[in-house]
């Protein structure tokens, strides 16, 4: 026990310092998936027929296709096209389209779950439909998308690992790194699990207090 | 001079079916109008093609004498208030942001003045004591007077009221109808799709009666109450004095 204790006191150093990088990923990649999964879902909903075939496809084929042939088509496929990226550019790229299609389809769930008269107030009352989404249902659909966005958050907190195929130094090649180094894969790899378990604890608590603030009654569903 | 509302010829078709075959009334300022009609004979499509929430075929609606067209329809809709059956309260915002909102985003108040402006509205309609609450903490009746402070703070010229206390108990009706009975005898422009005996007879100037999407008849309550002139109107009436049985406790009809 007191010599794992040691190995995880050498170590853990090391495998921390990857923990910027993991969560620089994770934070771009999201908030890319935030934004792009909004217009995509606009498109889905209010689109005209180009736009409405083109963000279906697009969330069919990323949801379809595992994430790290995505990565490596991004990384090492491109480039054949002339379209080169580093590492973690290519990394945050790929996991950032691939989220984008998820939280589109979560985004269009909530947004068509707001009653249509809410829409219909605000344009009644002189909106724009585009002040009727940002003011009225947007807000609203937000609230009610937070356990769906938590757990597709979570998840691709967890994805992040995979940016170690194509070389990015986040925490799971490090510990891989290690592992060849020590020949202790055992324990090097109960460590770097335990980081994560860290992270994405903190991560659902902090949500979880998110979603207890924005609460409204007669919004939210359940609890 | 001219009526403040002039709605012309209103046409609308759903698919073969048409609900409006040819509307036309006026609103003079400070007239409060009740509209009623067997279920289905286009009064709530007559309210929503007055501000364009449904696009008429043909006719045209004027206020203050300006046409009603797709490019000014945002600014029409600032002068006309539009009262849901449902209330359609945001229901994200507490009362007094539901009702600052429009002043604040639409018509471009500071906060200061759209909150004071929603306060006086509130207690115009005896809520003021609600501005914290969110919608779904509040009853049916105290829902549609939010939804009317609402309407009032932007203002407008004419507020539309479609069957504003159906979707109430019976006991919550008179609340509601309190309220806009005064905002008529302040003089408030109202056109209101309602079944209130009570309301039309004591607020209204006019009655309205719509049949198959046409107005078959109109004049003061007096007349088209005492005197209805066609026999679709009489039954009418006395359908909904049979469901109603007196005027006070009145429950929405048809
Ligand atoms: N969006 C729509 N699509 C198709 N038909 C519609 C639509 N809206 C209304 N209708 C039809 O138009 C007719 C008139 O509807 P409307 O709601 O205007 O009647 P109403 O007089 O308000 O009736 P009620 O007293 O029940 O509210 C009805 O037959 C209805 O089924
Ligand atoms: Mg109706």
């Amino acid at each position: 026990m007191s010599d794992f204790l040691d190995f995880a006191a050498e170590h853990l150093p090391y495998i921390l310092a990857g923990v910027p990088t993991t969560l620089a990923l994770w934070i771009l990649a999201i908030t890319f998936g935030f934004f792009f999964g909004l217009v995509l879902a606009w498109c889905r909903i209010y689109g005209k027929k180009p736009a409405y075939w083109a963000s279906t496809g697009y969330i069919e084929i990323f949801r379809g296709t595992p994430m790290l042939v995505q990565m490596l088509f991004i990384y090492l496929g491109l480039p054949e096209v002339g379209l080169t990226f580093d590492p973690f550019t290519a990394a945050v790229i790929a996991i950032g389209l691939n989220t984008s299609a998820y939280q589109a389809e979560y985004f269009r769930g909530a947004i068509q779950s707001i009653p249509q008269g809410q829409m219909t107030a605000a344009r009644a009352m002189g909106m724009s439909d585009l002040q009727g989404l940002i003011f009225i249902v947007l807000p609203q659909a937000l609230r009610r998308v937070i356990p769906q966005w938590s757990n597709e958050a979570i998840l691709e907190l967890k994805f992040t690992s995979i940016a170690f195929a194509i070389g990015v130094t986040e925490i799971t090649a490090r510990a891989e790194t290690i592992g060849f180094k020590t020949f202790r894969f055992f324990e090097i790899f109960l460590i770097v699990a335990a980081v994560y378990f860290v992270l994405t604890a903190t991560v659902a608590q902090i949500l979880h207090i998110v979603e207890r603030r924005t609460a409204v009654p007669g919004l939210t569903l359940g609890r | 001079m001219s009526a403040l509302l002039e709605v012309e010829g209103i046409r609308k078709k759903y698919g073969q079916f048409e609900v409006l075959k040819g509307v036309s009334l006026q609103l003079e300022r400070g007239q409060a109008k009740v509209v009623m009609g067997p279920s289905g004979t286009g009064k709530s499509t007559l309210l929503r093609c007055i501000n364009y929430l449904t696009p008429p075929d043909a006719g045209t609606v004027r206020l203050d004498g300006e046409e009603v067209v797709p490019r000014n329809l945002n600014r029409i809709r600032q002068q006309v208030a539009f009262v849901f059956q449902d209330f359609n309260l945001f229901t994200h915002l507490r009362v007094i942001d539901n009702i600052t909102i429009g002043p604040r985003r639409i018509l471009g108040l500071s906060k200061t003045e759209a909150r004071d402006r929603a306060m006086r509205e509130l207690e115009r309609v005896g809520l003021a004591d609600k501005v914290r609450a969110y919608p779904a903490e509040l009853s049916g009746g105290q829902q549609q007077r939010v939804s009317i402070a609402r309407a009032l703070a932007m203002e407008p010229k004419v507020i539309l009221f479609d069957e504003p206390t159906s979707a109430l108990d019976p006991e919550l009706t008179g609340e509601v109808v309190n309220v806009m009975k005064r905002l008529a005898s302040e003089g408030m422009t109202m056109l209101v799709v309602s079944h209130e005996i009570g309301f039309a007879r004591s607020a209204a100037d006019e009655i309205v009666f719509m049949d198959g999407g046409h107005i078959l008849e109109q004049g003061p309550p007096a007349q088209l109450f005492d005197a209805p002139q066609h026999e679709r109107t009489r039954r009418f009436l006395r359908m909904i004095g049979d469901q109603v049985g007196d005027a006070a406790a009145a429950g929405e009809g048809a």
